[in-house]
């Protein structure tokens, strides 16, 4: 069989410019780069180009920029509260940057950025940074009252402050895996299950079969496309709660 | 570790780095795009931040803002006028009343002027028919006692002449008158 069955090649960068290594470090401007960059021009048609009217009547575009916004001011207010209204750009610009790269994914033969785990750490890397720095400037060393919940006996507290210091600590990973792992995991599979299709094609009297995997492909499409919109969902979400310690530690 | 002098690495456009501790090959973990794929997120991420945060979301609060602002001053206007409107209702409510009111005055007084006025003509007429049926009773009363006397003269004629032609000889007026007043008087003539 002529078919190529690999379903990790579509995860490899593909350099258009190469600018050579830094020592280990090879440093090119790949596809995955020009698919940020292309979210981004994206990101600001619909944000600033569709809303230039500012029209009190709202067009199509415009009304679409308005519910994003409004949707992700709410969910901010809602999980971060009193104060938070500082934080919208940031999570607006994650979850339209997670949101847009995550469906860019699943436009076929296009590549998911957000596949690659280095990325995905960086972005949790942002909100935790932004936790800890906010955290420290606005209530000072109050903010590490954070690791020490209220109304806990003291011979506990030592056990309490350690699991609450891992948990922290675990945010940055769990947030960034979650996401990463969500993407390949559901490209590889989509990959294998259409795979299928030209394998049994190829394979003579087993064509018949080939229908099977091609529906199976079609159901995981769908619910590829409902896991790229979740995931967004889910970092902005989580993002929204974690900056929310940084507003708020005495809770 | 790739070696420091080998060409950069493209076969097939694509970065294929030998298997190395800390990749194996799958792209995800091939840490040597760590730095490059950092570099441009950080470039295209604060891209978007800044974007998102000075230019985007102002613009959209602001459309939001100008929205509400001119939702609720439509709905004050909406509010005033219909003040104004009960008002007007009210006023002309209280004026309709007033003139029902006046109306149901005028016709009230010009119903008591007539009935007054009908009673008054009424009395006269009555007063009127009164006196005429006085004077009636009266002539009738005068005339039947003339017709009386008249009678009696009459039938002491009669019976004067009755008794001359059957005896031949006239008898005394005064017995005759007599005579009739001893039949007629118990029972006088009905005038009515």
């Amino acid at each position: 069989m002529a078919v190529k069955m690999d379903p990790i090649h579509q995860f490899e960068l593909k350099p258009l410019v190469s600018f050579g290594h830094i020592g280990h470090q090879n440093i090119a401007f790949t596809q995955s780069a020009l698919y940020m960059f292309l979210a981004v021009g994206l990101i600001a048609l619909l944000t600033i180009w569709a809303t230039k009217s500012r029209a009190v009547v709202p067009g199509r575009a415009q009304s679409l920029a308005e519910v994003f916004y409004e949707f992700i001011g709410q969910t901010v207010h809602q999980s971060a509260g009193h104060g938070s209204e500082r934080f919208v750009p940031l999570v607006f610009s994650l979850f339209m940057f997670v949101l847009l790269l995550n469906l860019f994914g699943m436009i076929p033969y296009a590549f998911a950025v957000t596949s690659h785990i280095i990325v995905t750490f960086m972005l949790a890397l942002v909100v935790i940074l932004t936790v800890v720095i906010y955290g420290f400037m606005a209530h000072g060393t109050h903010f590490l009252g954070l690791f020490v919940p209220p109304g806990v006996p003291g011979w506990l507290k030592p056990l309490i402050v350690v699991i609450e210091v891992v948990s922290f600590i675990s945010r940055p990973i769990s947030l960034s895996v979650r996401l990463f792992a969500n993407m390949l995991a559901g490209h590889i599979a989509l990959k294998i299950f259409a795979g299928f299709v030209p394998a049994l094609l190829a394979a003579g009297v087993w064509g018949i079969l080939s229908p099977l995997p091609l529906a199976l492909s079609v159901a995981v499409t769908a619910l590829e496309m409902l896991v790229a919109v979740l995931q967004a969902y889910v970092f902005a979400t989580l993002t929204s709660i974690y900056l929310s310690d940084a507003l708020h530690p005495g809770h | 570790m790739a070696q420091p002098h080998a060409p950069a690495p493209l076969k097939e456009g694509i970065i294929h780095e030998p298997a190395s501790e800390h990749g194996g090959g799958f792209p995800p973990f091939e840490s040597s795009t760590f730095a490059a794929q950092t570099l441009w997120l950080a470039l295209a991420f604060g891209l978007l931040y800044y974007l998102m945060s000075k230019i985007a979301l102002p613009q959209i609060a602001g459309i939001l803002h100008d929205r509400q602002t001119r939702l609720s001053g439509d709905l004050d206007q909406a509010a005033r006028a219909k003040a104004e409107a009960d008002s007007a209702r009210d006023t002309y409510e209280r004026a309709l009343k007033d003139a029902q009111d006046k109306a149901k005055g005028i016709a009230q007084t010009t119903r008591e002027q007539l009935a007054s006025e009908a009673e008054t003509r009424r009395k006269s007429l009555e007063a009127d028919l009164a006196t005429k049926l006085a004077e009636a009773e009266g002539q009738i009363r005068t005339r039947t006692a003339t017709a009386m006397s008249s009678v009696r003269e009459v039938a002491a004629d009669a019976a004067t002449a009755i008794v001359e032609r059957l005896t031949g000889q006239a008898p005394e007026r005064g017995a005759v008158e007599a005579a009739y007043d001893r039949v007629a008087a118990p029972r006088p003539l009905s005038v009515h």
